[in-house]
């Protein structure tokens, strides 16, 4: 099929959307315009930000930093920009991606700052989930979810960040809608959309995700036409989540009824004011300070510090 | 035809008698979903209407990654 925007020379198309084939400049042209298009609406990124990017080296935060930094180059915008990598100890996974991180940050002149679970919480999560899971059933999506964002936040904020922006697509943010739906997790349906967070709070990071919009099979595709070097890696835990399931399930309705992941997000957008609004008054009353780390808690103490608390008995 | 598939996800080269003739016949015989690949040959992008040739290699790159 060829390209339906180039009429005078035929060209190949590497894409067949909803509303037309896109060859590959075209595509890349619509993909980029889009997360612009995003961040302007939403109001993403302003002048003064001191952007912290959550990154990995896989598809979605090499395209995000990319992205961010044309975003920035493009309608020149003094916002400082950086990468924050967690590094969370999965033995032959995240290895491998950090060398293709470390080597897109230098290339793009963002400097980088990696943590490890090992030397901010005191073991690597391949030595901590058996621990952690043989008192408490936890799975390792779970302990990783907890940590990683504790640590992201924390460092972020240390290094002065007014916005996390991450690198969660369509999928992920669809995953996410649906997974909340069907645990009855209403509170944390709050925390989605294309900014979570809240400015006020001292103690969280505003996160921010330019793309939002994107499908998960576009932000591959893009990286693979800009040629971003990217080592294939699935995480050996991933299939062991309840995420999982829900992907495959929405990946089979995706190509049964093309639009299912956009309409889950278009349903979930027009609900939003209310959860945002119903979770705000809900955080103001009850948002405190771990009493072990001094982050911010639901409760006396926050969930990274239970967990950890868990392990640490377990020694 | 005959044809080479290279599998990224599952890190794989097979030789398969394939039945059809397009990309979206060969992931319906391969019981792979296409949201979840993007097909390749010969260092391009190809899309499901595509027709195939026989011996040729085509290869099926993953979109999920990470965890």
């Amino acid at each position: 099929m060829n390209c339906h925007l180039c009429q005078k020379n035929p060209t190949k198309a590497v894409i067949i959307l909803q509303h037309g084939a896109l060859c590959k400049s075209h595509f890349l042209h619509y993909f980029e315009e889009r997360v612009f298009k995003t961040i302007n609406k939403y109001r993403l990124i302003e002048r003064n930000d001191r952007l912290c990017v959550a990154a990995s080296g896989g598809k979605d935060s090499q395209t995000v930093l990319y992205l961010t930094k044309k975003y920035l180059e493009n309608y020149k915008i003094p916002a400082t920009l950086e990468a924050l990598a967690i590094d969370e100890g999965i033995d032959g996974y995240r290895e491998k991606t950090l060398v293709d991180l470390k080597q897109f940050c230098k290339k793009l002149n963002v400097p980088l700052t990696i943590v490890s679970f090992q030397e901010a919480l005191g073991k690597p999560l391949d030595e901590a989930y058996p621990l952690v899971n043989k008192d408490t059933k936890k799975k390792p999506c779970n302990v990783c979810g907890v940590w990683r964002r504790y640590l992201l936040n924390k460092y972020a904020k240390q290094k002065g960040a007014t916005k996390v922006v991450t690198g969660h697509n369509l999928d992920d943010e669809a995953q996410a809608t649906i997974m909340n739906i069907f645990k009855a997790h209403t509170k944390l349906a709050g925390r989605l959309g294309p900014v979570s967070g809240t400015e006020e709070l001292d103690t969280f990071a505003q996160r921010v995700k330019p793309l939002y919009f994107c499908p998960e099979k576009e932000v591959r595709l893009y990286a693979l036409l800009k040629e971003f070097q990217i080592q294939f890696g699935e995480c050996p835990y991933a299939r062991e989540g309840f995420r999982h399931d829900i992907q495959e399930m929405l990946n089979t309705f995706e190509h049964k009824y093309p639009g299912t992941k956009q309409g889950i997000i278009n349903s979930f957008l027009a609900l939003m004011p209310l959860l945002k609004e119903n979770k705000e008054k809900e955080d103001n009353q009850k948002i405190k300070v771990c009493n072990s780390c001094g982050e911010a808690a639901n409760h006396e103490m926050c969930n990274a510090c239970k967990i950890k608390e868990v392990l640490d008995a377990a020694k | 035809m005959k044809l080479q598939v290279k599998n990224e996800r599952e890190n794989s080269l097979k030789k398969i008698v394939f039945a059809g003739t397009t990309v979206q016949e060969l992931l319906k015989q391969l019981k792979i979903n296409p949201e979840t690949v993007i097909v390749v040959r010969n260092n391009e992008v190809i899309t499901e209407d595509e027709e195939l040739k026989d011996k040729e290699q085509i290869e099926l790159l993953s979109v999920i990654s990470g965890g």
